[in-house]
């Protein structure tokens, strides 16, 4: 059998090879997730038993529950004063994932150019390219806190340039757009004709700063296919759930191809995801106690001799490691041979990554505590050993 | 200051540093709010939730609820005072309801327990009913929960 060129030109996932390693060990302490450490809130599984107990067991609208799409649209309405027609601009998909998918594979033509910012979350660039799409890198720095620079995205757009993906809060920087920066690119988007996909997942959870959606600003609403999901907010990354948000024709185009390959969504967890929206404390709650470990993994990183930039959102930071004379990769399984701590190479979230590893401190404090001795103790072993070269 | 009691009814053991480090605030100012509490006693006191079943100490407990006639300028004040002064009594309060006081009494077993409701409780001027219950089994106390749930294991690398 011979696989498709487009498939085996797509690199394995650099994160496979730690996933085994790591699943081998007893005894690991893991900052190598990328979810919540809370169970999605009671309130939510237990209308899912309901829905079980119901029988609400059939397939959905293709669109999914209207009631759903309803509750969505008035969210991101007192949220971000954004209106959506719950009946053709918002369709609820099998994980955000799946609308990441749908919206490139709906927007883009062969040979057309992506502009991904790098360092980013690994699904980008594969669906761009099983898409037939070209991705442009624009790599972001830690000197800008990872944001990206309006200078360098301008120079990057070509006559191909279609699209631009925007992950902010990002995975794996925590870093957050502020307002001027997102105005410049969208003075960008806007003179060069681009089309927007603003994958905001993480956009409940930032700390200290104000999140602003990419759809809310001037004139981007018809440009920009929204992305968010339930997993990160309301720890429900299992139950496989997300939506887009964004023009009709678009939204329109991305149902076509989800109804022959997707159909619907799952619907208990359509139905469960209904009392999400209730949860505003719980919300709260679990923002609160990111924010605690948050600040107090970054400056157990900081005490330790970490270079490390200020997350202001999501639950991951990524310090520099480029001190220690180890790559990305080597670093993150000596760490996890010598001192059984698993943390993601920056390297597998783009070349710019190399240098960085990602942690996430969605963990519990106890963990944090033993991973930074432990980490400690590896950085000083390096140390010593670098010592004794010279 | 409802932050610091909030990781304080947590973990009464983390340290002002700690507490420092998670909320972003000084030391020293920690550490003042959390005096300033204890001394208004905002902060009853610090202690440990203790699976004694664990421990292998059985303990009885009963939750009483008891029929009261109140008294003339004093409500029940006075009656409730008498209750909770037993050492056995671990926690006495006024409910609205068929009863009007309900009490957690404490013993080292049922007869023990059974007989400080018959000759302590049951005698005092103004009760007029008791009801017992015996704790069979501890769900949860405290937010806590106390029976094993075997904890869903995250996978321990993903995007």
């Amino acid at each position: 059998m011979r696989i498709s060129k487009r498939v085996r030109d797509i690199p394995p996932s650099g994160i496979r090879k730690f996933f085994d390693l790591a699943s081998r060990m007893e005894d690991i302490i893991s900052l190598g997730v990328g979810e919540p450490d809370f169970p999605t809130p009671w309130h939510i599984r237990e209308a899912g038993i309901y829905a079980l107990e119901n029988g609400s067991t059939t397939y959905t609208s293709n669109w999914g529950l209207l009631e759903l799409r309803e509750a969505i649209s008035e969210h991101l309405n007192n949220l971000y004063g954004l209106s959506y027609d719950p009946e053709r601009e918002i369709l609820i998909t099998t994980g955000s994932s799946e609308a990441l998918d749908l919206s490139i594979r709906a927007l883009i033509e062969p040979g057309d150019e992506v502009i991904i910012h790098q360092p980013s979350y690994v699904s980008y660039v594969p669906c761009v390219l099983l898409a037939n799409g070209i991705p442009k890198i624009l790599p972001t720095f830690p000197e800008d806190e990872f944001k990206i620079d309006p200078n360098r995205l301008e120079k990057l757009v070509t006559d191909n340039t279609k699209l631009l993906i925007l992950n902010y809060p990002n995975n794996p920087t925590g870093a957050v757009l502020d307002k001027e920066t997102l105005l410049q690119i969208t003075h960008i988007v806007e003179k060069y004709d681009l089309f927007v996909i603003s994958d905001e997942i993480y956009d409940r959870l930032v700390y200290g700063v104000e999140f602003v959606s990419f759809p809310s600003l001037p004139n981007m609403k018809e440009r920009t296919i929204l992305i968010n999901g339930f997993s990160k907010t309301y720890a429900m990354t299992g139950w496989r759930l997300g939506y887009a948000a964004g023009p009709a024709e678009v939204i329109e185009a991305m149902m076509k191809i989800h109804q022959y390959t997707m159909l619907c969504a799952p619907s208990i967890a359509q139905k469960s995801a209904l009392e999400a929206f209730k949860l505003e404390d719980e919300v709260k709650r679990m923002r609160d106690s990111y924010d605690q470990r948050r600040r107090f993994f970054y400056n157990g990183l900081k005490d330790i001799g970490f270079d490390v930039v200020e997350p202001k959102g999501a639950f991951y930071i990524f310090p520099s490691i480029s001190g220690f004379g180890l790559s990305s990769e080597e670093f993150a399984e000596r760490l996890l041979r010598e001192e059984r701590v698993v943390v993601i190479p920056g390297s597998v979230f783009g070349e710019c990554g190399e240098g960085f590893i990602r942690c996430t401190y969605a963990s519990s404090l106890s963990d944090l505590k033993e991973a930074l001795r432990r980490i400690k103790r590896f950085v000083a072993s390096l140390e010593k050993s670098s010592t004794l070269k010279k | 200051m409802e932050e610091i009691l909030t990781l304080l009814e947590q973990d009464a053991r983390l340290s002002p540093e700690e507490i420092a480090t998670l909320t972003g605030k000084d030391v020293e100012e920690v550490k003042r709010i959390i005096k300033e509490c204890e001394e208004k006693k905002i902060i009853r006191r610090y202690k440990a939730i203790i699976d004694w079943e664990k421990a292998g100490k059985e303990r009885v407990f009963a939750f009483i609820d008891i029929k009261v006639i109140p008294k003339r300028d004093v409500g029940f004040d006075e009656i409730a005072r008498r209750i909770y002064r037993f050492p056995e009594v671990h926690s006495v309060y006024l409910v609205s309801g068929r009863s009007d006081l309900k009490i957690v009494v404490e013993g080292k077993d049922l007869r023990e327990v059974a007989s400080f409701v018959a000759t302590k409780l049951a005698t005092i001027e103004g009760v007029t009913s008791t009801e017992t219950h015996f704790l069979l089994k501890k769900y949860k106390d405290d937010r806590e929960i106390f029976v094993e749930e075997k904890p869903n294991k995250r996978l321990a690398v993903s995007p």
